[in-house]
């Protein structure tokens, strides 16, 4: 049988909520009511009046080839950063955790990217990748016109990738590293009096055991792409060249503050936070509850 | 150590307050402005000047670096009903300030504060800009400008070209000679400098922009632009890039098309008259340049040229005090003595006929480094402007000058055909007017 404590004053408890109630009605449901709201209605810009819209702002959004263009490259955005800097992290965590020569140095040094500010990284990856001045652009010397991120898509796109797959290295590494060490070192030194060389005992061991961990960072990773890459673009490309790079939340600033369509843009911070709600309750429902090995 | 902190910001406080204690009487109203760097810095002068000029009233100037992030930043603060009293606000948002309902038209504000102004000494090409219908000031015209055509003289010179260019035809033999003498960028070019290659280029050639008279007739406008001769100019910049004739530099590449002109890398530039100060302080030594209108294909009849830059919008909600600062502040700015110093500094033109005329008089243009910038004024009054030359009226029209940008570097980068970039521009930027119409239903132009 379960045994419940209940407070007698019924005004308590809801004081005691309060501060933390008042914080997430002011920071959230009030803007995202604000948002919804603005979603249905034409809003004027200066304020002072809107008119009812129904559901036309989603309609023209999702009339929009622009639009779709933008989500699938959201997409791609998500899956390559995430991939990238999982991937990596995950071999430097391995490395980390066999103890090898300096572990503990470069267990605080792969932390440090996490701690910069992605406008401040982007700024320095800008220069880096600069293609007439940065590092990166010294290979326009050997091979002219082979980089350049100011007038090919591609390449700015790759370029806005690579500096938000860094940023996430750090963060990735910590929780890989953290699983990995709790494992217990009996399994692993058991498949390896078995004779697994150690590439066998990470494939077939380490990685399935820290499963959990791994679906953790993968939908933080997603959600992380989907909101954080503003600050990077904004610094990098601000969204250009000819729109390719950007993704739906640079997308959404673009067309509310700099566009002056509030509702267009609330309509697409909408369809975000749905999206992101999504991934959230994957996570709780689904990966929480079938991703243990206990 | 807290302690000590606190102790010290206190002592700070009291400090500034001590010595601020005077100014108390005054009554502080705020004026932000979309200009960084020199220019900046000379609008910095200005309100000190302003502040030391009298005693009732104190002007604090903020930069928001940009014109698109100072309209953000107005509208952010006017829904906050934290608004500065002043705003600058450039060319392409007058519409959206008409609309908006949130300002006290300049006309009303000078006369409810006792200052007689002759409105019709205003330029013309500067008042049917923001001016109503009915040629009523809204705004108080600032630092207006147009655009010009720059070029190394050094260069031009080399491969035997005196004077001026007057023709693209003439640009693009120049553009050839410079590039077969080894010049590695003839034309300095700029995807986002619509204002100058697009906007400009149509005003001159007496182009449609939109219908309606470039949307003056109404808000029911839609764009024609991907219809008139900026398709073949559009196809004229692909040609010219493909050849490497015209070179882009941006932000983005790491260099300005400014920035390459003053270096001496790139031999012709456009940009506004407002630059003309700029540059000239900042091209490399020895380096010899001038100024001269955007050309003109050969047989074209040339008119006016827009109207450019920004005016100053007083906003609702101060106080009464606040707004006869505000007026003096205005009438500080139409001073002669305040207008010239400004219009030398710069390069924007003087807004007023009698200001120019007491600047011509003077001889104010007739040597270097002033040499050329009445050109400006030439081209603004080339012609009394006509249906698509006096200003273009659309709402929204940040949006609109973006879907340019990206018409014109899907073609230049991406090889997208002239005629579709600009269809597919032209189709979401009507998109954007029909979505501005309703915004607004039922209202009209002021």
């Amino acid at each position: 049988m379960e045994r419940r404590a209940f407070y007698r004053n019924p005004i308590l408890p809801w004081l005691l909520l309060a501060p933390q109630l008042i914080l997430v009605l002011v920071f959230f449901y009030w803007p995202t009511s604000q948002a919804l709201f603005w979603a249905f209605t034409l809003e004027q810009p200066w304020g002072g009046g809107n008119t009812w819209a129904g559901f036309n702002n989603f309609l023209s959004l999702f009339g929009d080839t622009r639009y779709w263009a933008t989500v699938g490259r959201s997409a791609f955005y998500a899956i390559a950063a995430t991939v990238i800097s999982m991937g990596i992290a995950l071999t430097l965590a391995m490395f980390v955790d066999r103890a090898l020569k300096g572990t503990r140095l470069f267990q605080s040094v792969f932390v440090w990217p996490y701690a910069i500010a992605a406008p401040a990284a982007g700024v320095a990856f800008r220069f880096i990748f600069a293609p007439e001045a940065g590092l990166i652009g010294a290979v326009n010397e050997i091979w002219p016109g082979i980089w350049n991120p100011a007038t090919n898509g591609f390449h700015a796109l790759g370029m806005v990738i690579v500096c938000h797959a860094w940023l996430g290295i750090g963060y990735n590494f910590i929780f890989f590293l953290a699983a990995l060490q709790m494992l217990p070192k009996s399994l692993s030194e058991a498949g390896a009096m078995d004779g697994a060389r150690p590439y066998r005992r990470m494939l077939d061991l380490q990685l399935p055991l820290i499963a959990p961990t791994v679906f953790f960072l993968l939908i933080m990773n997603l959600i992380s792409s989907f909101t954080d890459s503003f600050g990077l673009i904004d610094v990098m490309t601000e969204g250009g060249p000819i729109n390719a790079t950007e993704v739906m939340v640079y997308k959404l600033y673009v067309d509310g503050f700099k566009g002056l369509d509030y509702s267009g843009a609330a309509a697409q911070s909408i369809v975000l936070m749905i999206l992101v709600i999504a991934l959230t309750f994957i996570q709780f429902r689904w990966v929480e509850k079938r991703v243990h090995y206990n | 150590m807290t302690r000590t902190r606190l102790l010290s910001a206190a002592t700070t406080i009291a400090a500034l307050a001590l010595a601020t204690a005077p100014a108390m009487a005054q009554t502080k109203f705020e004026f932000w402005y979309g200009l960084s760097g020199d220019l900046s810095e000379r609008i910095l002068d200005m309100c000190k000047t302003f502040n030391e000029s009298q005693a009732d009233y104190e002007i604090v100037c903020v930069s928001q670096e940009t014109y698109e992030n100072n309209l953000q930043n107005t509208i952010a603060a006017f829904r906050a009903n934290k608004q500065p009293t002043i705003t600058q606000i450039s060319d392409g948002g007058t519409v959206d300030l008409m609309l908006s309902g949130a300002y006290v038209p300049v006309r009303q504000l000078m006369e409810e504060n006792g200052y007689d102004i002759d409105w019709s000494d205003y330029n013309s090409g500067v008042s049917s800009y923001f001016a109503t219908s009915s040629g009523e000031l809204l705004a108080m015209p600032f630092n207006n400008s147009t655009a010009m055509f720059y070029y190394n003289t050094d260069a031009l010179a080399a491969v035997g070209f005196e004077g001026a260019p007057q023709t693209w035809e003439q640009v693009e033999t120049i553009a050839r000679d410079l590039k077969a003498a080894g010049y590695d960028c003839p034309i300095a070019f700029d995807p986002t400098g619509q204002w100058q290659w697009w906007e400009q280029f149509s005003a001159i050639h007496n182009q449609p922009i939109a219908s309606n008279g470039n949307g003056y007739g109404g808000l029911d406008a839609t764009v024609e632009f991907n219809k008139g001769k900026f398709v073949d100019q559009l196809s004229w910049f692909k040609k010219m890039y493909d050849e490497g004739l015209l070179v882009v530099k941006s932000k983005a590449t790491g260099e300005t098309a400014n920035d390459a002109f003053i270096n001496a890398k790139c031999q012709m530039s456009s940009s506004s008259i407002a630059d003309h100060g700029t540059i000239g302080k900042q091209a490399i030594e020895g380096m010899h340049w001038d100024v001269t209108m955007l050309p003109v294909w050969e047989g074209t009849e040339r008119k006016n040229s827009l109207v450019g830059g920004a005016a100053l919008w007083t906003l609702k909600g101060s106080d009464a005090e606040q707004y006869k600062g505000a007026a003096a502040f205005y009438a500080f700015l139409a001073t002669p003595k305040q207008a010239e110093w400004w219009s030398t500094v710069t390069g924007y033109i003087p807004v007023t006929n009698s200001g120019f005329e007491a600047m011509k008089a003077s001889g104010f243009y007739d040597a270097a480094p002033y040499k050329g910038r009445e050109l400006a004024l030439a081209s603004l009054s080339f012609t009394p402007p006509t249906e698509y030359t006096r200003g273009v009226r659309l709402g929204n029209f940040g949006a609109v000058r973006k879907e340019i940008q990206d018409a014109i570097a899907a073609v230049l980068f991406n090889n997208v055909p002239v005629q579709q970039a600009l269809d597919d521009a032209a189709t979401r930027s009507n998109e954007v007017l029909r979505k501005f119409e309703a915004t607004y239903p039922g209202q009209a132009l002021p």
